[in-house]
């Protein structure tokens, strides 16, 4: 190991281009160096772009602490939630951050049993993204409850009232299908790490880390046997995640669907939920990915191959979006049902028609731009949009909530919401504690799956389709 | 390069096992200090102004449930008798005992003795002592052997599992009406006939609604 002391040549980050995983000049080694020096480098030595942004997400992570020990001190009244508009910013932002998982389970998951070549690398980083968006959007129910300490009385566990939690309440299913979701993608993302956890072990300078490394590689020593049966685990992993990308948000879905009202009341809310939670997830991918490999020096390894991939799955399932809106204002015409007319006209010419409006132009027509390959292959362009997207699909859930409460049945019950500053201190607070958990990933865990990377590079090798230079020769 | 010990794989075999058997531990601690007297208060004794024996009153002079709890057949609150109670026997007898200084000097300056309640439903609870009582459940069913019991303390927790546990089959404790105030009743053989006889009888009905208790 001493022979390390040998200077390696610093890895190029050259993007190859939209056509291909990796860039040029990579070899074994040099993918391992590139990813682990993220890790390895003195904390001083961090690029300053990652200090700012943390800067920034940890401020906002305490205006979260100070609005949520308000809310707690003084109740639900410090948000604008009012009858008959009693669900607000919390679900908005509840099914905002849950659908923006979906886009790490889906790369994990679906793209591995696809065998599609632009999942490794930007899987593990995405699959973090889910986590800390659950994390995220698992505090909004209980934030909303009136008395958020009973907030285990949604538990089915055997209490001294000897009462279960409803189960016919789509809120009930909410709560095993999050925390069933939570669970398979920790256990999915941890999984995928040991084999990197061993790596750092092993490559590690200092002692601590060694036997940090160590505690967390779970005695991984790289045999076949341990191969063979990491594969099969992951592989099981992945077959349960798989029906979770849509089961979850279909679940979450029909916190509305069950109702009876008009707005919420249709069968084509589960796709068109699932649809919704891609798009936001892979807009998620694309604003956290271009700073991050650009701070990192990673554009050799996250390449526009990956980026301009993500930015079709944007635009398709954009598109399917799009159906569902379209199709929910024909069945509000063809139905012949006034509440359900009444409801979508009001949804787009009432006193929250601005919000219709910014909805399609952020989710519908500006995404159109993304048929232009020009456009996708602009990193500014890219950024800009999946911003506006993100926008968008926070805007959807909005005008799902809002409008259709505002106008009840009975017009003697209609109201008009109004969030206060609460509620958006509420919502900022949450971007900071999901921006602070991504920042501090990036910077200490592996952020790209190493081995991984490696097995392509191997492949690729082998296929011909990729082309090691020679360099140097270096220590071991 | 050896990172750890030999004794790491055993240490790591054995916390796996260990914590679920912690995870466990910690749960049945938990459940059983939360049942436990500790926090239900039951079989615990209050101290009282004055040292007064159930069993004394009940079982050794006979005296009926009613004669101081005088309006438990007709109203929500069984009731606690007034000092005026106490002194129809208390002006006769055990004149000049000093444990009854309090209910002498009650009755001198008209001020009420203050008792310790021993069964304090929360307030949120609504329960009538007079149904159950033309329904059939006796005293004991939920105040335990009264005659047995010298100083009072719970016999039940009174939790809301413990109230289901009746209202969900009420012709497990139903007895006949003559009954109720017996608190040495015994639950007969022929309950499970009884008992059905009975809740058709008295026309019980098995309520569990919520708002049943809570109004």
């Amino acid at each position: 190991m001493k022979t390390e002391e040998v200077v390696r040549p610093i890895p190029p980050d050259i993007d190859p281009g939209p056509d291909h995983v990796l860039g040029p000049g990579h070899d074994i080694a040099t993918v391992t160096d590139r990813i682990s020096g993220v890790i390895y480098q003195p904390l001083a030595k961090t690029p300053k772009p990652w200090f700012f942004a943390f800067a920034a997400a940890f401020a906002l992570l305490q205006l979260l602490l100070i609005a949520a020990a308000w809310l707690f001190y003084k109740g639900v009244g410090v948000w604008g939630i009012v009858i008959p508009i009693a669900w607000g910013f919390a679900i908005v932002n509840f099914v905002w951050w849950i659908g923006i998982g979906h886009a790490g389970t889906l790369i994990s998951a679906i793209l591995l049993l696809l065998k599609q070549d632009w999942r490794t690398s930007i899987n593990r980083f995405s699959e973090a993204m889910t986590l800390f968006a659950v994390a995220c959007a698992g505090m909004f129910p209980i934030l909303h409850l009136g008395r958020p300490w009973l907030a285990y009385w949604l538990l089915p566990y055997p209490n001294s009232m000897w009462l279960w939690p409803q189960p016919r309440s789509p809120l009930l299913w909410d709560v095993f299908a999050v925390s069933t979701y939570a669970t398979v993608s920790l256990l999915f993302w941890l999984t995928g790490l040991v084999p990197d956890f061993a790596t750092m072990r092993d490559t590690s300078k200092h002692q601590w880390q060694r036997v940090l490394f160590g505690m967390l590689s779970l005695g991984w020593r790289g045999s076949a046997k341990h191969w063979s049966r990491y594969q099969m685990a992951y592989l099981i992993l992945a077959g349960l995640s798989t029906p979770l990308v849509v089961s979850v948000h279909t679940v979450v879905s029909f916190d509305f669907a069950i109702s009876i009202l008009p707005g919420w009341h249709t069968t084509i809310f589960p796709p068109y939920f699932v649809a919704g939670a891609i798009y936001s997830g892979f807009a998620m991918v694309i604003t956290l990915a271009i700073p991050t490999r650009k701070w990192f020096h990673m554009e050799g390894l996250i390449t526009m191959r990956h980026l301009e991939a993500a930015a079709k799955v944007m635009l398709g399932t954009g598109l399917i979006v799009a159906y569902g809106y379209a199709m929910e204002a024909f069945i509000s015409w063809y139905s012949g049902n006034p509440y359900e007319s009444f409801m979508y006209w009001n949804r787009m010419t009432g006193p929250y028609w601005w919000s219709y409006v910014m909805l399609i132009s952020c989710n519908i027509a500006i995404p159109q731009l993304l048929w232009i390959r020009k456009v996708r292959l602009n990193l500014t362009a890219l950024f800009i949009i999946s911003i506006i997207v993100n926008v968008g699909m926070w805007l959807e859930r909005f005008v799902i909530v809002i409008t259709s409460l505002h106008r009840d049945f009975l017009p003697s019950s209609w109201g008009m919401y109004y969030p206060t500053i609460w509620d958006w201190a509420t919502f900022i607070g949450t971007i900071g504690l999901f921006t602070t958990l991504m920042w501090l990933f990036v910077r200490f865990v592996p952020m790209l799956a190493m081995f991984e990377v490696r097995e392509d590079l191997h492949h690729m090798q082998h296929t011909g389709a990729y082309e090691v230079k020679p360099l140097p020769a270096h220590g071991d | 390069m050896q990172i750890f010990h030999r004794s790491a794989n055993s240490i790591a075999k054995v916390s796996i096992v260990g914590g679920i058997v912690l995870l466990g531990g910690i749960i049945a601690l938990a459940y059983t200090i939360d049942r436990g007297a500790y926090i239900t208060d039951v079989r615990v004794v209050r101290t009282q102004p004055i040292p007064f024996s159930h069993k004394h009153h009940v079982l050794d002079d006979g005296i009926d449930c009613r004669y101081c709890h005088t309006s438990v057949e007709t109203s929500a609150r069984a009731g606690l008798p007034a000092t005026e109670v106490c002194m129809s026997c208390h002006s006769q007898i055990w004149t000049n005992a000093a444990v009854l200084e309090p209910v002498r000097e009650s009755w001198r300056t008209g001020q009420s003795i203050e008792w310790t309640r021993v069964h304090d439903l929360p307030d949120f609870v609504y329960f009538n002592h007079s149904i159950h009582l033309n329904k059939g459940i006796g005293c004991s069913t939920c105040h335990g052997e009264v005659q047995n019991i010298a100083f009072m303390y719970k016999q039940n927790t009174l939790y809301m599992n413990w109230c289901l546990e009746c209202h969900r089959n009420p012709e497990k404790y139903i007895r006949p009406r003559s009954e109720v105030f017996n608190t040495a009743y015994q639950t007969p053989a022929n309950q499970a006939e009884l008992g059905k006889k009975l809740v058709a009888e008295y026309h019980v009905q098995s309520l569990t609604d919520c708002y049943t208790c809570h109004r």
